[in-house]
Order: C-alpha cells, then sequence, then structure tokens
C-alpha cells in the first residue's frame, strides 16, 4: 500500500518538475516579443523621411537622427576595419600557433578581455586619449576596436579549429609553407563563416554605448572633423530618453527601432546564409 | 622540467625556414604582442589614474558608504551593495530559469522547437543594453509600480524588503532587466556543459527505474555541478558589470537601503553618469578607482568561471 503510494508521489513529482521546466523555458521567450512588441510599435510613429535627414532638435520641434546615424557608422567603420585583419590575426595566432609559448597568454588575455565590462574600457581610452586630445571619434573608434578585437580573435579561432587536420596536412604534404596553408586552404575554405562571424560582431559593437558616453561624447551637429565629439546613435537613444518631454521619448523609440532593425536584419540575413551554406561547407573537404 | 614549462608549452616544431613564413609568424606574432601589451597597459593605465583617491582614503574607501562631491569624500560601500545585491537578484531570478531552459533545449524540446526557442534566446544576447534599459524605464518600470510594487507593497509592506515608497525605478527593476540580459550567457554554458554528460550515465540512471526528473536531478544536475557554478559565477560577472540598462532604470541614487523598492546605485551606473562631468581631480580619481574594482572584480569572476567549466569537462574526458 505504501509503496504504491510512494511510485504514485513520484510521478506526480516528475510531472510537476517536468510542466515548471516547460513553463519556466517558455518564459524565457516571452521578454523577447515583449520587447520587440514595444519597440516597434512605439518606434513606427516617428519613422519618417525627416527621422533619417534631420538634426536633433529641441521639445516640440520636428528633427531627426542624422548625425547620429553618420556617427555610429564612422566610428563602427573605423573600428571595423581595423579590427577585423588584426582580430583574424588573432585568431590564426591562437589556432594555427597553440605550441606558441605567447599561445596560452594571449588566449587567457583574449577571453578576459572578452568579459572586461565595456565601460573600464572607456575609461581606459578617456585616461589614455581623451586627457590630452580631448573628445573625438578616434577615441570612441578605439574604444569600440578594443571591444570589437578580441570577439573577432575568439570567433576566428572557433571556426579554424572546425576545420580537421588532414587538411593542413594535405596542404603541407604538397610542398606548401604554412603560411600558404592558411591564406589559400584555411582561409578561403572557411570564408563564410569567418565573414558571418565578422558582420555578427558589428552589430555588436553597434549598439555598444558605455565606451562611447565619455570617449565620443556625443554632439548636436554633424561633426566637422573626426577629430571633434561626434554623436552616436545609442548615445543619442540615451539623451533623448533622460530628456523627460514626451516628444523626445519618442524620438527615443525610434532610435531604439532603428538599431534593433539593424540588429536583427544582420542576425537574421547571416543565421540564413550560414545555414544554407553549412551543407556545402562540409561537402568541402 | 625546467622552471617555465610550468607555464608554457615549449615548441618541439622546428623553427620556421621558409622566408614566408618567417614574415607571417613576425606579423602575426607582433599583433599579438600588440594586444596583449594594450590589454596591460590598460591595467596599468587605470591603476595609475585611480593612485590618487587609494592614496587619499586607503582602504576606507572600500568601508566608507560616503559619496559625497561636495565633502570630497568617496567610498565604494553603498555602490558595491547595490551591485552585490542587484546581481544576486538578478541570478536568483535566472538561473533556475536558465537551468530549466537548458534541460528543456537539451533534452526534451522535439528539434524545431528547441532550434526555435534557442534562435529566441540568442536573439536576446543580441539585443543591446540599452534597449533593454529604454524598455525598463518606460513600460517594465510603470509595470511594476502599478501591478507588482502595489500588490507586494499592501500585502507584504511590514517587511523590510518591500517597506517604503515605490517608484517603479529601483533595485526590483534593475534586478530584473539584469535577469533578462543574463539568461542567454548562463543557459548556453549550462547547454555546452549538460552537453558532455555522456549518454551511459542517463541511461545507466534510467536503466535503474528513475523518472525523467530523477535522471535530471541524478545524472545531469549533479554531475555537471561545477560546470553549473561556473556559469553562474561568469552570469554574475556580467550582471556585474553591466551598464547601461541598470544606469537607466536603477534610479541612480547612491544610499544604502533594505528595500528593494529604493533606487540605488551600481558601480557601474555610477561610472556612466558621473565620469563626463567630474570636475576634481579627486573626484575622477575616485571614479577611476571604482573603474578599476570593476575590473579587477570582472578578472577574478571570469578566470573562476573559466576554470570550473574547465576542469568539469576534463574530469568528464579524463
Amino acid at each position: 500500500m505504501f509503496v504504491a503510494f510512494y511510485y504514485l508521489f513520484r510521478k506526480i513529482y516528475n510531472k510537476i518538475m517536468i510542466s515548471l521546466i516547460l513553463l519556466l523555458s517558455f518564459t524565457a521567450a516571452v521578454p523577447f516579443f515583449y520587447i520587440a512588441y514595444f519597440v516597434f510599435e512605439k518606434g513606427f510613429d516617428v519613422i519618417n523621411w525627416n527621422f533619417f535627414t534631420q538634426l536633433p532638435a529641441g521639445p516640440g520641434q520636428p528633427g531627426g537622427i542624422a548625425n547620429a546615424i553618420l556617427g555610429s557608422a564612422t566610428m563602427v567603420g573605423m573600428a571595423s576595419l581595423i579590427g577585423c585583419p588584426w582580430g583574424c590575426f588573432l585568431g590564426i595566432f591562437l589556432s594555427e600557433y597553440q605550441t606558441h609559448p605567447l599561445s596560452r597568454i594571449l588566449r587567457f588575455v583574449v577571453d578576459m578581455s572578452i568579459s572586461t565590462p565595456s565601460i573600464v574600457i572607456g575609461i581606459f581610452v578617456y585616461s589614455l586619449i581623451v586627457t590630452s586630445f580631448g573628445f573625438s571619434a578616434y577615441a570612441g573608434a578605439l574604444a569600440l576596436l578594443l571591444i570589437f578585437v578580441p570577439i573577432i580573435g575568439k570567433a576566428t579561432e572557433e571556426i579554424l579549429k572546425m576545420v580537421p587536420h588532414h587538411i593542413r596536412e594535405a596542404g603541407l604534404a604538397l610542398g606548401l609553407p604554412r603560411w600558404k596553408v592558411i591564406v589559400q586552404i584555411l582561409i578561403p575554405g572557411t570564408m563564410t563563416m569567418l565573414l558571418s562571424g565578422v558582420i555578427l560582431s558589428i552589430a555588436r559593437i553597434a549598439g555598444e554605448t558605455a565606451p562611447l558616453l565619455f570617449t565620443a561624447l556625443g554632439n548636436p551637429f554633424f561633426s566637422k572633423d573626426l577629430s571633434e565629439p561626434t554623436a552616436a546613435l545609442s548615445v543619442q537613444i540615451y539623451e533623448f530618453s533622460k530628456s523627460g518631454f514626451a516628444d523626445l521619448e519618442a524620438m527615443a523609440w525610434g532610435g531604439a527601432l532603428v538599431l534593433i532593425s539593424f540588429v536583427f536584419l544582420i542576425n537574421f540575413s547571416t543565421r540564413f546564409i550560414t545555414f544554407i551554406m553549412n551543407p556545402r561547407y562540409r561537402n568541402n573537404f | 622540467m625546467k622552471p617555465l614549462s610550468l607555464f608554457f608549452k615549449f615548441p618541439t616544431l622546428k623553427p620556421d625556414v621558409h622566408v614566408g613564413d618567417r614574415l607571417f609568424s613576425f606579423v602575426v606574432q607582433a599583433l599579438a604582442l600588440t594586444f596583449i601589451g594594450l590589454f596591460c597597459a590598460m591595467a596599468f593605465v587605470i591603476f595609475l589614474n585611480s593612485w590618487p583617491a587609494f592614496s587619499e582614503f586607503g582602504l576606507s574607501f572600500f568601508t566608507n558608504s560616503v559619496w559625497n562631491n561636495w565633502k570630497q569624500e568617496f567610498g565604494v560601500l553603498s555602490l558595491i551593495y547595490g551591485t552585490v545585491v542587484s546581481s544576486i537578484l538578478a541570478l536568483l531570478i535566472a538561473v533556475p530559469v536558465s537551468l530549466a531552459l537548458a534541460l528543456f533545449l537539451n533534452e526534451l524540446a522535439p528539434r524545431w522547437l528547441a532550434v526555435s526557442l534557442g534562435f529566441i534566446v540568442e536573439m536576446l544576447a543580441a539585443i543591446p543594453s540599452i534597449i533593454y534599459g529604454l524598455w525598463g524605464v518606460f513600460i517594465l518600470a510603470p509595470f511594476l509600480r502599478n501591478h507588482v510594487q502595489s500588490f507586494l507593497s499592501e500585502h507584504l509592506g511590514h517587511l523590510p524588503l518591500f517597506s517604503g515608497p515605490y517608484y517603479g525605478i529601483g533595485m526590483m527593476c534593475g534586478g530584473l532587466i539584469l535577469a533578462i540580459m543574463i539568461i542567454p550567457t548562463i543557459s548556453s554554458i549550462c547547454k555546452e556543459v549538460f552537453r558532455t554528460i555522456p549518454h551511459a550515465n542517463k541511461e545507466a540512471v534510467l536503466s535503474l527505474g528513475t523518472t525523467r526528473w530523477e535522471m535530471f536531478k541524478v545524472a545531469i544536475l549533479k554531475g555537471s555541478f561545477s560546470g553549473i557554478v561556473g556559469a553562474v559565477v561568469l552570469g554574475f560577472g556580467r550582471a556585474f558589470g553591466e551598464t547601461m540598462a541598470v544606469t537607466m532604470v536603477i534610479g541612480n541614487k547612491i544610499a544604502l537601503s533594505p528595500s528593494l523598492f529604493a533606487p540605488s546605485q551600481t558601480m557601474a551606473s555610477v561610472l556612466a553618469t558621473q565620469y563626463a562631468e567630474a570636475d576634481t581631480k579627486l573626484h575622477l580619481s575616485s571614479l577611476t578607482a571604482v573603474g578599476f574594482t570593476l575590473f579587477i572584480v570582472s578578472l577574478l569572476f571570469n578566470s573562476l568561471a573559466m576554470f570550473l567549466v574547465w576542469k568539469m569537462k576534463k574530469q568528464l574526458k579524463g
């Protein structure tokens, strides 16, 4: 009698725990829809042609975020132009020179700098550059670069490590030097994945705010020069949201819509393309 | 054994003979060294700039809860309190959800559901922090104020945890936002860790006649305990350094209050709000010292987390 009850209890307990697991894991997806819904609903109200071509204006006047979009594009562009080759070389070092004495140190440093709070990187760039040269797009780009490089390095390492060893050995057996094996075999063979890694990382630094707050600072106008304070989309959203005026807060939602669309578009398209290309990539080897 | 070989594995390959190889490895090494150098420079520069504050206040910098620009007296105790409490609140919510999510995606869900739910959670990680903040301050905070905090205050208001006036923004909102932001981190590590448990272990437990949940408990959760701790520590580190979203919802008031409703301030958010406006040298240096503390704490937490996950994987392999 008791044993039968015990079995029943265990079965019921099992059912309860499994349904709890189900419930909790679906709860995790709720914030995504909640956030996406409000950003799209509130953002669409202010999106029009002026929004993309005008400068930010005071409360009650029509304005836009043209300078912020331009500033973000400049800084992210500069950071990714330098960061892509640099990060890829770091990844090559981590995956192809594993016996090198520096390799372990570099891996530790890369892991640590990925998880360093981005505001700390902002402080570093402030102390290094801003104190002597002032707020500028260069400082903002440097802060973004320092976030970008380790992410790219880690991604490249993971991708190159997926290439089986016999591919490298085949190249070496043909008499190719190591650098040609890397440049002519490994990199072309993993190009799609490397590119998708780079593009996803660009989406990630495009939304960074904290390191730009006191390196690029923000600017209500177009900056004439890269050595001037520069507006950035994320910083502009922050400024709008603190303003306390309803129409400027609406502009913040518009900016958020632009930012989130950019991030989602990149994520969806890259993942879709790599998903399609993946079987072909596998057949190559 | 050479003493250095405790730290380095010395190369066993022959040195590169090809000119191109030498050039290539030179470039790669130079770029790697530059990055390592920059990282060390970061630690050094931040420490150097925070030295005036450390030498002025000494250890009382960490035990003093007064942060006053008028009196030029700076102590980070209340900031540490705000950071730790909001992070722990976030973990209390995020850990059960992430564990459940990882179990569900790995063991229970059909493939199409696992792929799509996993994708949604990954997208949660891709949303920029500023958008979380915007959503938190305009949607979540009013919701908390009108529906959750009013209810808690009415029924549990005699507890210090739920005492005082409620504004929506404050510790509770900060913790909730942080929880949403660290769920992707913790659940992805847990997923990875759970996958290292061999199938034979799970089948062995099931063959003893256990229910599904008992198998999860015995074979997966207990078997990967140190990996789970690693994931939690990593999530804690992430919550610790999170800046923008927290700055926007925590209320930015430097005070020690036991109530979850009260506005507070974290180490990262004080940097975001005051750094660009710091006018005296001591203020700037104290803020930099806060940044240095943040940096060191994140280094410690992340190396601990990496070590725990690595240890668990090694155990299972060996």
